[in-house]
């Protein structure tokens, strides 16, 4: 049984990945065992490599390997529009769709009154440090649409006041959505956002 | 074991990766908290949103149990409550208020009816605050820390009924105040002498609602902090209404 504890460990590791259970983890580390060369060599460099490295951008909260990160640091990016999102998945989920150019800031969360997530937890004070001093004209609101969510995003908004101008994004029917098997409440956002055609 | 019900969600938490832990306003059963099995899915998780009304059904093996739900929606809150900062603040603060006081797993029934009827008002901002007010005063009442605002404490008159006595919650009139008038809560004048409602009295309520569930209801509990979420809604009534 002790010849293979380390192996035991690393499956009782990968299965506190998410979407991994140990009967996947245990298959995942036997095909990373089978291709040692190919994947678990490099993987396990890679690991390290982030683990030494990655960070928090000190600016606004993205993950990278340097202090301040690649968009926060890149000239082209200070357009002056600065994008609002709750975590650095919704931050990438932005980035994918390449259609916003500006800079971002995380939030780090919303607040939320059952979890007792306040404003002094969130990044807002800087968040308003950002706005007074990196010359921001735009501030997209890019939080999700729930409850939480919007709570936060009229803080923030009060929080800045006449400032800048302050944009949200819209509510309505996803492309590629069938109205037959939306939710009433999007019906009813998409209703009120209706646009001339 | 298990039972189905109508209620109000009050509130969410994940679960592991794909499960939620909701709590309900339950209309025969009270404030009930329960598992709901893949409640952070696409499908799931925009029914689960605060205020939402539901047909929910709680099983479990023993009645002791957290047990689990599946639910059913009936009515989404969430886009009224969105529509604006106002509603939004206000369903905020029913929540918050709600699962702070309530104790669990007991029936409130005219409490539950009047927070149905007030949440269906959502977005409708020229009565909810109103209708907000009246539904605090109901939940001190079901609470047991009621007020009496029929007549003066003092004096029995129903006349000139301008304070509440911050003891016993009674309302009391001006000759019955006498030299304790500057320990009195004002009363907001539609309350007491049936004159036309506006902004500042209905602020004025606020805050004399306020002062009784931070002074008499919050203490009964423990001493713990009234929900932030009801500073928030009353203060940016405050702010939108300029006063």
């Amino acid at each position: 049984m002790s010849s293979t504890s380390d192996i035991d460990s690393l499956i009782e590791l990968m299965a506190r990945l998410p979407g991994l259970g140990p009967r996947s983890a245990r298959r995942a580390v036997l095909h990373l065992i089978r291709k040692r060369g190919q994947l678990l060599t490099p993987l396990a460099g890679a690991m390290q490599q982030v683990a030494d490295t990655a960070r928090e951008c000190l600016n606004c909260g993205n993950v990278g390997t340097s202090d301040i990160c690649d968009i926060c640091d890149s000239e082209k990016r200070a357009t002056g529009e600065l994008c609002i999102v709750e975590d650095v998945a919704d931050l990438w989920a932005m980035e994918r769709s390449q259609v916003f150019r500006g800079r971002y800031h995380v939030l780090g969360g919303t607040l939320s009154a059952l979890d007792a997530v306040g404003p002094e937890e969130l990044r807002i004070p800087r968040l308003l440090d950002r706005v007074e001093t990196e010359g921001i004209t735009e501030v997209i609101l890019a939080l999700n649409a729930t409850v939480d969510g919007m709570t936060t995003a009229h803080y923030i908004a009060d929080q800045l006041g006449e400032r800048v101008r302050i944009t949200s994004l819209a509510q309505g029917v996803p492309i590629g959505g069938e109205l037959d098997y939306l939710d009433d409440g999007t019906i009813s956002a998409a209703m009120r956002a209706r646009k001339a055609l | 074991m298990d039972w189905r019900d109508h209620g109000i969600l009050l509130g969410q938490r994940r679960h592991g990766e794909t499960s939620a832990i909701i709590e309900v306003f339950t209309r025969d059963h009270g404030r009930h908290a329960g598992i709901v099995r893949g409640g952070t899915s696409r499908k799931i998780a925009p029914i689960l949103q605060p205020g939402a009304q539901l047909d929910v059904t709680w099983r479990a093996r023993l009645e002791d149990h957290m047990g689990s739900f599946t639910v059913e929606p009936m009515r989404s809150r969430a886009a009224a409550a969105m529509s604006g900062r106002l509603a939004l603040a206000g369903l905020n603060s029913v929540c918050a208020l709600l699962r702070f006081c309530l104790p669990e797993r007991e029936a409130h029934h005219a409490l539950y009816q009047r927070s149905e009827q007030l949440l269906d008002l959502l977005g409708q901002d020229d009565v909810w605050p109103l209708a907000y007010l009246n539904w605090e005063m109901a939940l001190l009442e079901e609470m047991g820390f009621g007020l009496d605002l029929s007549a003066c404490a003092a004096t029995g008159t129903n006349e000139e009924l301008i304070y509440v006595s911050p003891r016993s919650g009674k309302a009391v009139s001006r000759q019955g105040a006498g030299e304790w008038a500057d320990r009195m809560l004002p009363l907001p004048d539609f309350l007491g002498m049936g004159a036309d409602i506006t902004d500042a009295g209905i602020a004025e309520g606020f805050r004399m609602t306020g002062y009784f569930l931070e002074n008499k209801l919050a203490p009964a509990l423990g001493n713990k902090p009234l929900p932030e979420a009801r500073a928030r809604f009353t203060e940016l009534f405050g702010r939108l209404s300029k006063l």
